[in-house]
């Protein structure tokens, strides 16, 4: 193979990801909790069967019905994640494209792109949609069963490897008095 | 272990693992009676449960197919998950709370202390406290219960502390740390608690009771027990005679497998046992086995329930520890003046954030459900258990339109909630939000009904053949070598966490088993 035949194929393959891969990229703020949790701070997710703009469309839209104010957006981005894995279903990918269409049209154009009212408005037009609760159920999964979100909600997830809360902070509450030793003895006596 | 021939049929066969089965296996094994115990899934270890809510609730939970109607919400929020119960050995006790207590002397003699209801088929059970107390006892030195038998209370983790001084701001006097059949100390070759929360996804420590480390190794130490997992029961046969002969059931391979046996009892929790006895009609039995009274199925009762939770301005965490860490106890007497008979148990709970997402309003979206995951570590949390009404039109029925794995018709749960019932949640999501008002609570969030954990009353007992299925040993009246060893035999539902009192009757029910066998009147 000579050096022009091997620039043509690095070129065609260039052109291959250029034409066919969507990328949805961002980057977590340096103040939020999950920067210290992820190697780097900007993410990028390469979708494999949705277009750019359903990722798109269902990154605003996730953040549409369960608006957090602080949440990364490389959380929602687990959403497009599963539903770009769901969407292998020929008859998910084509409930997923439709929806697109749907709340694009609801929204005047571009749902990904509208205001948050108009936004929300489409979300709550398409309410009834066999799209909207399949978005939607896949948003409690997706948004809430993660390491990112586990740190960015302040809940600690398995407590088995660090030997519970014994010593680690189960009865540290201190803004309310100590129930008397009768109704809750103490660690330590027994 | 003991291996018991599939064409001997001097065993008694047991199906189900959990508390009325298990302990029933244990219970028999040590009085030297051999037992094949048949469990529908498989067999985990206090090593191999996950603390990861998703992933356990894949492991442990009964996924096959059911279906729901009614009005009550669950069916609208899960339409095929009425209830959350365990498929694995030591079945629902991997996956209960530990809350022990004993039913109320008044709870038991509903009818007359209620009286008569419409729309509800309440009726008074054939036994009261006194003649059960004596094996209360045993169950509790058996479970390791907590302020019994010398064991000393829990120490309550932050949720309680938020319940306690929320309690007795109010006035409430009864709250504490409970009655728990969770180690406080080292007990029984067991742990004691390390208040790692996570008490729903089987607990990795084993301070919490389950047949599956306690009642079932007790068993094959006796080299009398022949526990088979992965053996999904889908008939009991019977002969001429009217009497049980055999259990067929699908083993792990797929292979249908025929058990012979001396005595039959089901204990596959309230949905599958009725449907077992639904699906194992016959010529002589065309209504369903043991269903002469028509009784099979019905006054399915899954309690009262709902969940408070509230936000405050300061951390609580209350995942960390017990989930179910302490009680209020007061609204549990019978005070018809509230506006509803029976009464409810106020139970701190906690849920981690995956299945505080799936359930503190399921459908629900928008700002109103992100500001409560917001307050999510400065929330604390309470669950509701009430006596809920025994219905007849309340039902567990076969949907012969939609088959299971094995082509077996799937069970059908309807449900509507009585009056009696929506008065009660009403008064309990008031007084709820009230103890978390009482200390500050900046917002209280009323959650409805999970998928049910206490499936109760599809067998009643009675005395009277024409109005139950089951006598007050949980022998049926038609089959006289059949017997239901679950909470389907429950004839009301009482405010309580059943667990204590299905151990309790299958405590005593081994000892009435065991004597008809020595009398051979059965």
């Amino acid at each position: 193979m000579d050096e022009g035949a091997s620039q043509q194929n690095a070129l065609t393959r260039r052109d291959m990801i250029r034409r066919t891969a969507a990328v949805l990229t961002g980057t977590i703020a340096a103040t939020s909790a999950l920067a210290t949790l992820a190697p780097t701070r900007a993410w990028a997710l390469e979708l494999q069967t949705l277009s750019q703009h359903d990722g798109e469309t269902i990154l605003a839209f996730g953040q549409t019905l369960y608006p957090h104010a602080t949440l990364p957006t490389a959380v929602y981005a687990m959403l497009v994640k599963d539903l770009d894995v769901a969407a292998k279903d020929p008859a998910t990918a084509s409930l997923l494209r439709d929806g697109t269409a749907s709340l694009d049209s609801a929204a005047g154009g571009n749902f990904a792109a509208a205001t948050p009212a108009a936004r929300l408005a489409a979300a709550k037009a398409i309410e009834k949609t066999a799209y909207f609760a399949k978005v939607r159920s896949t948003c409690i999964t997706s948004l809430y069963n993660n390491e990112l979100a586990f740190a960015h909600f302040g809940y600690q997830g398995a407590s088995w490897p660090k030997g519970g809360y014994i010593h680690r902070g189960f009865n540290d509450l201190t803004w309310l008095p100590n129930p008397p030793a009768a109704a809750s003895p103490t660690v330590g006596v027994l | 272990m003991a291996a018991i021939a599939h064409n001997d049929d001097t065993a008694v066969v047991i199906i189900g693992s959990g508390a009325g089965g298990g302990t029933l296996a244990n219970e028999l094994c040590q009085k030297g009676i051999k037992v094949v115990l048949l469990e529908a899934g498989k067999r985990e270890s206090s090593q191999t449960f996950i603390q990861d809510e998703w992933e356990s609730f894949n492991q442990l939970a009964w996924l096959d197919k059911r279906t729901t109607s009614g009005n009550w919400r669950v069916a609208t929020d899960f339409p095929n998950l009425p209830a959350w119960t365990c498929k694995t050995v030591g079945g629902t006790t991997t996956h209960w709370a530990g809350a022990s207590l004993r039913l109320q002397e008044h709870e038991f003699k509903a009818l007359t202390n209620y009286g008569k209801l419409e729309g509800a088929n309440l009726a008074d059970w054939p036994i009261g406290l006194a003649e059960l107390a004596p094996y209360y006892a045993k169950a509790e030195h058996k479970m390791g219960v907590t302020r019994t038998n010398g064991n000393p209370g829990l120490p309550g983790n932050n949720n309680f502390k938020v319940l306690y001084n929320g309690a007795t701001k109010l006035g409430y006097t009864k709250c504490s740390t409970g009655h728990m059949a969770i180690n406080s100390k080292f007990r029984d070759h067991r742990s004691s608690c390390l208040q790692m929360g996570f008490c729903f996804q089987g607990c990795k420590s084993g301070a919490k009771w389950s047949t599956l480390y306690t009642e079932i190794p007790l068993a094959e130490e006796t080299g009398h027990l022949d526990l088979r997992p992965q053996s999904h029961v889908v008939q009991i046969e019977t002969n001429a005679a009217g009497k049980a002969t055999a259990v067929v059931y699908v083993d792990a391979a797929g292979k249908t497998q025929r058990q012979k046996a001396r005595i039959v009892a089901v204990a596959a929790n309230s949905i599958e046992t009725p449907r077992l006895l639904l699906n194992s009609a016959s010529n002589q039995f065309p209504d369903g086995l043991a269903n002469s009274s028509g009784q099979v199925g019905r006054n399915y009762m899954r309690h009262l329930t709902a969940s408070v939770y509230a936000v405050f301005d300061e951390p609580v965490h209350m995942w960390r520890g017990t989930t179910m860490a302490g009680i209020i106890q007061d609204e549990a007497a019978l005070k018809p003046s509230r506006g509803f008979v029976g009464g409810y148990e106020m139970e701190t709970i906690s849920l981690g954030l995956p299945f505080m997402a799936a359930f503190i309003n399921p459908g629900a979206w928008g700002s109103d459900f992100t500001a409560a995951l917001d307050g999510y570590t400065n929330m604390a949390g309470m669950w509701i258990v009430g006596e809920d009404m025994p219905r007849e039109t309340n039902r567990v029925t076969l949907n012969t339109a939609v088959k299971d794995q094995f082509g077996q018709p799937v069970p059908n749960v309807h449900y509507d909630d009585h009056a009696n019932d929506l008065a009660m949640r009403a008064h309990a999501f008031q007084q709820g939000g009230n103890v978390y008002r009482a200390v500050g609570a900046k917002s209280v969030i009323e959650t409805p009904p999970y998928p049910s954990t206490h499936n109760l009353g599809t067998a009643r007992m009675s005395n009277d053949p024409k109005l139950g299925v089951v006598n007050k040993h949980g022998q049926t009246h038609d089959v006289k070598n059949l017997f239901i060893s679950d909470g389907s035999q429950f004839t009301t539902s009482a405010a309580e966490n059943p667990t204590l009192t299905i151990v309790t009757l299958a405590i005593r029910q081994a000892d009435y088993i065991a004597s008809a066998m020595s009398k051979q009147t059965v």
